[in-house]
């Protein structure tokens, strides 16, 4: 298989102390030795595992909590002296949303690079705000290539990043007067970026440019923190740089193909200090997904800026001037996207959205609404045993001290291949999305809402002449 | 080349003949037997707990009404609590329970802990309980466990029937008593010359196929069918020659893969289904990974033991409706006998999907919701790819009612059929039946763990094809409760439709003017 339709992974699995989420009560002074103990019948060797762990003297402090929650050895314990509950530090882990299903999935993908699969049919809710409440189209005749995802066709997932020409201009005599592309191609729609909580001890720059790297894709990293890369990954680094920065990293050749300017009033300077020490890189602005975004989009394209970086806030929200949350990307991003096709614009324009991007499918559902790419952040250091612990994502980081994961201490060639396998599963089960729409490549379900269905529309045509009632009987 | 006796008999390649069938030890019967758990310890909703300073004088037995209290005879003192038949906080209520009598108050009642492991928003503990008991009793539940829905916080869990809801305006028809009520359904509306295929019961039971669930699973689906004059189906992995005896309530599948499909095993039955999506996981093929692909199952399904077996998806050989009727003629012509149904997902374009299949002479269309499934699936087609059944049952409907065809063919929806009021729901949102099979999965026990997928496969011995843990299921016991949940769900739409002053389930077809909507 090509190179550049494949990534590969290898597991992986965490050197972390993971927290299950159940987990089991054992009545044991009551139990009367019987030889028939449902204990040694355990489909999955639980008590096995945990008898091993108990006995381990280097092993965590804490319990496996591997149990699947099958009520076997519940049921059938001869003096019904076992019992389940759901563990409560795994209920305490991440917030409503990084939820503790998101981080353990999460992990599990980390560790294996494979896209999870269970048996039992859907389990949660029947919609939810935002993402949830988006279901992805499928053809039942239409395939994206001769043989199907698994065969010897290739979907694609690759994207450019850069002003794209709308068409080409020619001198009377056939030559050609456009200049050539500048196109920066990524393998997958996805860069790494910056994680929102400014833990300046993590090994997240080096990883994610080394992960970058076997993604080919890029990494967006602070611009002192570039500096201090080695020269080999530095064709995989986006530096992230403010007014400050336009005398000296720019000018210290920080910048290699790409450059993120953070949105603010020194951003024209920035730009021409950059323009001018490295003429052929392509610039990104950085903005706040707020309200008036759009907007702001138009008048930076006057400036001659086509690529655009827009950040929502961790749970995938604007971000208002009073720090409350907006819209959610599903809703801001079909604004903007749509107010640049009505003005024509939106092949030239590169849109990359990040914040709260935690699943493979919020990456796709982006696409659909939208975005050419993602920025995947705090999904990042999950992979390494973030938890997401209440709080930092409002900015706050726990001290490395008292980091349960222990992230700090994470080599980077460890995390980069973590994230590898991150990329990698969710890189698959695009796959499977768009291999059920009959898409070929990524790039054509870009702002195909037609293509997806939202909730609200759907219930209106499907519902839309029932009875309503409210609290007070019926309404219509 | 030297040639063994074995070679002389079954040339080398050909697959190994299937042993013969047994024949079953009596005809499945409909009539409602008990059936309790087959583990020791059953579950309830409630915990009662008598403490040490219980002096064994038995009032508590004397007491509860529901056999929670015990005192075998020639013993001296009080056995554990049976408090899964304990009915809680409203039996306390009433002042008299055993809680009040105890002298020592040895007693105490509170939520099971255990309870809080059990479920999802989907498949609540409650529905969990309710079904279990159902598939045990034959019967409604009692009061304290909700049966009827779940707390998805949408779709089915936001409709009520008129009645539920307080305040609604009362019925214009009078109250129909159980024997006036019909739930019979005929499946062939084409008038092309068919036999016509009665089904006493608006269900029928879902595609599993052998190697996804064990043969003792099929055997008991494929039974209470026989019973309820009703059918099951093979899924994709071939047609196991033990269910010959239920040929005539079985249908067949043809799926994108072509698992074990033969044109003998098509001539077997009354209804051949194709298959070309699946709501578990719309848009892609079928999954059976390596671990429970046992060398009985892949003799069945001509393939590698041990090998994870993944369905193309869609199938190869249709790319327009002509090319979809083409393959339904091809069956036609193998089994002129037989009906045809096509089974879709359900995407955007659903509407036209299911007009397409009646021009290319469906008799029945199954839309599979996006929510269903009992087998493996990548989690992100679960809850991503297509649009749950609920919205795709009206969707269909009308436009089928439009194109002035809808009394010419059969629709019947799945994905997320979890209970009788489900059933009921789908039918009067433009359905004609259902199909259901996480349900009949949960009366045999299933407790939704989500480990049917690999490995040695499900704990409980109903979707596995470990040798050890298939035997954890009789197929007797089995049997007996998927034909107990078929009659508690009859009884009980047996009772809405009287509510609701219809004589006959086909009267509630598209009558979403008797469903309310609830709010958010």
């Amino acid at each position: 298989m090509p190179d550049r339709y494949h990534i590969a992974t290898a597991w992986t699995p965490g050197r972390f102390f993971r927290t299950g989420r159940f987990g089991g009560i054992d009545w044991r002074e009551d139990c009367s030795r019987c030889t028939n103990c449902v204990k040694l019948r355990c489909c999955f060797d639980v008590y096995a595992h945990e008898g091993v762990h108990d006995r381990d003297p280097l092993a965590p402090v804490g319990t496996l909590n591997e149990c699947k929650a099958c009520f076997s050895c519940v049921q059938g314990c001869t003096k019904g002296l076992l019992g389940l509950s759901v563990n409560p530090e795994f209920l305490e882990m991440g917030d409503g949303y990084w939820t503790p299903d998101i981080l353990l999935s999460t992990w599990e993908q980390a560790d294996s690079g494979k896209i999870p699969v269970s048996g039992a049919g859907y389990r949660g809710r029947f919609t939810g705000p935002g993402f949830d409440s988006i279901w992805t189209d499928m053809s039942e005749i239409v395939r994206p290539t001769r043989d199907g995802i698994h065969g010897r066709e290739y979907i694609s997932t690759t994207v450019d990043i850069g002003p794209k020409p709308m068409r080409l201009r020619f001198s009377p005599e056939g030559k050609l007067l456009s200049p050539p592309a500048e196109l920066l191609e990524l393998q997958i729609p996805v860069v790494l970026d910056l994680d929102p909580r400014s833990c300046p001890n993590f090994p997240l720059p080096l990883a994610r440019a080394l992960a970058a790297g076997r993604l080919r894709t890029v990494a967006m990293v602070g611009a002192a923190e570039a500096a201090r890369l080695p020269a080999e990954v530095r064709p995989f680094v986006v530096p992230v740089l403010d007014a400050g920065d336009a005398s000296g990293h720019a000018a210290a050749g920080v910048v290699d193909r790409m450059a993120e300017l953070v949105d603010g009033p020194g951003l024209m300077a920035l730009a021409g200090a950059i323009r001018r020490a490295k003429p052929g890189a392509i610039l990104s602005v950085r903005l706040r997904l707020a309200p008036a975004t759009a907007d702001r989009i138009t008048a930076l394209m006057r400036e001659g800026f086509r690529v655009f970086h827009l950040s929502a806030d961790p749970h995938g929200c604007e971000r208002r001037e009073d720090g409350s949350p907006g819209r959610h990307i599903r809703d801001a991003l079909r604004d903007i996207h749509g107010r640049l096709v009505d003005s024509g614009v939106r092949d030239e324009v590169t849109l990359i959205v990040s914040g709260g991007i935690a699943l493979a499918e919020h990456m796709a559902k982006s696409i659909v609404c939208g975005a050419d790419l993602v920025g995947v952040d705090t999904a990042l250091a999950v992979a390494i045993g973030c938890r997401v612990c209440r709080g930092e994502t409002a900015g706050g980081v726990l001290p490395g001290d008292r980091c349960p994961a222990g992230i700090e201490g994470a080599d980077a060639a460890y995390a980069a291949a973590r994230m590898v396998n991150l990329m990698g599963a969710w890189h698959s089960q695009l796959i499977e999305v768009l291999g059920a729409m009959g898409i070929r490549e990524v790039r054509r379900l870009r702002g195909e809402t037609g293509r997806a269905i939202f909730m609200e529309e759907i219930e209106r045509e499907a519902f839309g002449d029932l009875v309503r009632v409210g609290g007070e009987g019926e309404t219509a | 080349m030297t040639t063994t006796i074995v070679d002389a008999v079954i040339p080398r390649g050909s697959p190994l003949p299937e042993p013969p069938a047994r024949r079953p030890r009596g005809e499945p019967s409909r009539a409602v037997r008990p059936a309790p758990e087959r583990y020791r310890n059953p579950i309830g909703k409630y915990r009662v707990t008598r403490s040490a300073r219980c002096d064994g004088c038995g009032l508590c037995v004397e007491a509860c009404a529901y056999g929670v209290h015990l005192r075998p005879e020639a013993y001296a003192l009080v056995g554990r609590p049976e408090d899964h038949r304990c009915i809680g906080p409203s039996c306390v209520q009433g002042g008299d329970s055993c809680i009040d009598r105890c002298p020592q108050q040895a007693l105490s009642l509170r939520l099971n802990p255990n309870v809080e492991c059990l479920g999802d928003p989907r498949w609540t503990a409650d529905l969990i309980l309710s079904t279990w008991h159902q598939a045990a009793t034959g019967h409604r539940p009692p009061p304290h466990l909700e049966y009827r829905r779940g707390a998805s916080g949408g779709g089915f869990d936001r409709l009520r029937f008129r009645f539920e809801v307080p305040g609604t305006a009362p019925c214009r028809f009078p109250r129909l008593e159980g024997g006036a009520v019909d739930l019979g359904l005929d499946l062939n509306r084409r008038d092309d010359g068919r036999p016509q295929v009665h089904i006493d019961i608006p269900v029928y039971g879902g595609g599993m196929s052998f190697g996804s669930v064990s043969i003792h699973t099929i055997l008991a689906k494929a039974r209470a069918a026989a019973a309820w004059n009703s059918f099951s189906c093979t899924g994709e992995g071939g047609y196991p020659d033990r269910l010959r005896p239920y040929d005539d309530h079985m249908i067949t599948q043809v799926a994108t893969g072509l698992f074990g499909v033969r044109e003998e095993t098509i001539q077997r039955v009354r209804i051949v289904e194709f298959k070309y999506a699946q709501g578990a996981k719309p848009g892609l093929g079928g999954h059976l990974l390596g671990d429970k692909n046992t060398p009985a199952v892949a003799r069945m399904r001509g393939a590698v033991p041990g090998n994870s077996l993944f369905s193309p998806f869609p199938f190869h050989s249709v790319y327009s409706v002509e090319d979809h009727k083409k393959h339904l003629d091809w069956i036609k012509e193998v089994n002129p006998r037989c009906l045809v149904s096509v089974k879709v997902s359900t995407p955007t374009d659903v509407d036209m999907v299911a007009v397409g299949s009646w021009y290319a002479g469906a008799h029945i269309i199954h839309l599979d919701g996006g929510y269903g499934g009992t087998g493996a699936a990548p989690d992100i087609a679960k809850k991503n790819i297509a649009m749950p059944v609920e919205y795709a049952i009206p969707k269909v409907h009308k436009f089928l009612s439009a194109e002035g065809i809808r009394d010419r063919v059969t629709l019947v929806a799945s994905g997320g059929i979890r209970t009788a009021h489900d059933c009921l729901k789908a039918i009067a949102l433009g359905a004609d039946g259902v199909v259901i099979g996480t349900a009949e999965m949960v009366a045999l026990g299933c407790v939704r763990c989500a480990c049917c997928e690999s490995g040695r496969g499900c704990p409980r011995g109903i979707a596995t094809t470990d040798p050890e843990l298939v035997g954890l299921v009789d197929p007797d016991w089995a049997t007996q409760r998927l034909v107990n949940l078929h009659n508690a769900w009859r009884e009980e739409m047996v009772d809405v439709l009287g509510r609701l002053g219809l004589a006959s389930v086909r009267e509630l077809r598209g009558r979403s003017d008797l469903l309310r909507l609830l709010p958010d």
